[in-house]
């Protein structure tokens, strides 16, 4: 079981509250996480990822294990306490303003 | 009694205005959406409980939403909540939120670049929905305008769009460059009495027409004159800020350009200057009367380096006579220390009588003129800054 955290617009858009709980067939990955999140929650589709690229958006960040993966290939394997679903995969809104 | 319904859009969500006909006492509802930027929220002339809304965010991207009853509720057009995921062959949910350019060579012949700031060719690339503007006879039917500029359409009640890629491809794209708040389509007209004809207009491109349903396009430019660009006569490159018409005359369309109030009598193929006596012609917002098609309003604001009312004083300004011969309307509206910017699309028109007038303004104010503009209200004030204000009469 992978537990998502996302940012509190997200999780006002897909009308839900606290974490996200996905099974993930495989070894889980950050695309294939988001892949099942927005299976569950079409709402998500393009809010996360662009909808053409299927690039990241630009002031979105994944975190886990106090680690940015964002900059990681999205095929890369998560950590194992993520995995383990000891530790959550952060969906973070990059900071802006003063 | 009949009554309105005032939808407004906000920095950081959106606000629905309800009175009866009277127009004195309003009840206000939201903020739906709370947190998100609402650029434009619209609803259909076939069937008023149809609402489309424009939902985007710097980080999250552009979502479309849409209400059945008015606004009460929401969903996104083909993802009501709840629904389990599309299975093996369905249409993908959440393809209501994607705007995805035509680059195909049949329809968009591809077009990928447009000019930059600087000067050099630069990437289409979607950002927001600026501006929906609902068909006039299929509640299905509504037109997307959106950043970077084109103009696409859903047949489908928003759950699926498609780029008229005619407009982008007609020949003049490489030459539109962005204004200051971004490369956007900003403003549809549909005509009234011929479907085959629309009007919209880009800053900063200018104003562009078709006439066969948004297939094939042409620049309707002729008399802008703008200093600021390297050829102010120039074909493209006009930072038309809003056009407006009245239904009953639909070949008379009014402009307010960056600099200038402009008219045309003939659907754009020459424009006039009607700036007249304004005390300064630059502004966003222009608007006719629902009745009384030579009638104008606009709020003249001081410089495009200055987005506030000159002197700090807001002064909707009408002409009676299609232009030229303005009277500023005062009362009721701040005459000191009022520094507010009226954005482009948040001045609209109700149908009764007499004709109501609304604007809402970067301080979160929404004035509101039950007759015609004599005198002035704020209907609520104190919101997020407005970005747009649509105004729908009620049986």
């Amino acid at each position: 079981m992978i537990r998502v955290v996302l940012p509190p617009h997200l999780r006002g858009l897909a009308r839900i509250s606290g974490e996200v709980q996905l099974e993930i067939a495989g070894r889980p990955t950050v695309r294939s996480v988001v892949d099942a999140l927005e299976a569950q929650y079409p709402m998500l589709h393009g809010t996360i990822r662009d909808h053409v690229t299927q690039q990241r958006r630009p002031f979105l960040r994944f975190f886990a294990c106090e680690e940015d993966l964002s900059q990681e290939s999205p095929d890369a394997p998560l950590p194992d306490a993520v995995v383990s679903g000891k530790e959550p995969l952060l969906i973070v809104g990059a900071i802006a303003g003063g | 009694m009949s009554g309105v319904r005032v939808l407004v859009g906000t920095r950081k969500g959106a606000f629905i205005l309800t009175s009866d006909g009277k127009r004195a006492k309003w009840d206000v509802s939201g903020p739906h959406f709370a947190g998100w930027e609402l650029y434009h929220i619209k609803g259909s002339p076939a069937d008023p409980n149809r609402l489309y809304a424009s939902q985007t965010s710097g980080w999250f991207g552009q979502i479309i939403q849409r209400s059945e009853d008015g606004g009460k509720t929401w969903h996104q057009p083909g993802t009501p909540p709840g629904e389990p995921a599309p299975g093996p062959g369905d249409m993908p949910k959440g393809d209501s939120n994607k705007f995805a350019y035509d680059i195909s060579e049949k329809t968009g012949k591809p077009l990928t670049t447009h000019q930059f700031y600087d000067g050099k060719q630069h990437p289409w690339e979607f950002k927001r929905v600026w501006h929906l503007e609902p068909s006039l006879t299929d509640p299905d039917t509504v037109y997307a305008g959106v950043e970077d500029a084109a103009l696409f359409r859903s047949t489908d009640g928003g759950k699926s769009w498609h780029e008229l890629a005619g407009l982008r491809g007609h020949g003049t794209g490489p030459m539109w460059q962005p204004g200051a708040g971004g490369m956007c389509l900003h403003t549809i007209v549909l005509d009234p009495g011929n479907p085959q004809r629309i009007f919209v207009a880009i800053s900063a491109a200018g104003a562009f027409r078709s006439d066969d349903a948004g297939k094939n396009w042409r620049p309707i430019n002729r008399g802008l004159k703008s200093p600021y660009i390297p050829n102010p006569e120039a074909e493209v490159g006009h930072c038309v800020h809003r056009i407006a018409l009245h239904p009953s005359r639909p070949n008379v369309l009014f402009m307010q350009k960056h600099w200038d109030v402009m008219r045309t009598d003939n659907a754009g193929d020459s424009w006039t200057e009607v700036s007249g006596n304004l005390p300064t012609d630059f502004g966003f917002v222009i608007d006719v009367h629902a009745h009384e098609p030579e009638t104008v309003y606009v709020v003249p604001i001081k410089s495009d380096g200055e987005h506030f009312p000159l002197d700090g004083q807001l002064r909707v300004y009408r002409s009676r006579t299609g232009g030229n011969e303005w009277e500023a309307l005062t009362k009721g509206l701040p005459q000191s220390d009022c520094y507010v910017n009226v954005l482009r699309d948040a001045m609209a028109v109700d149908s009764l009588d007499k004709c109501g007038i609304y604007f809402g303004t970067t301080g979160g104010q929404v004035y509101a003129s039950a007759d015609a503009g004599d005198n002035w209200a704020a209907i609520v004030r104190d919101l997020p800054a407005v970005l747009s204000v649509e105004v729908q009469t009620l049986p």
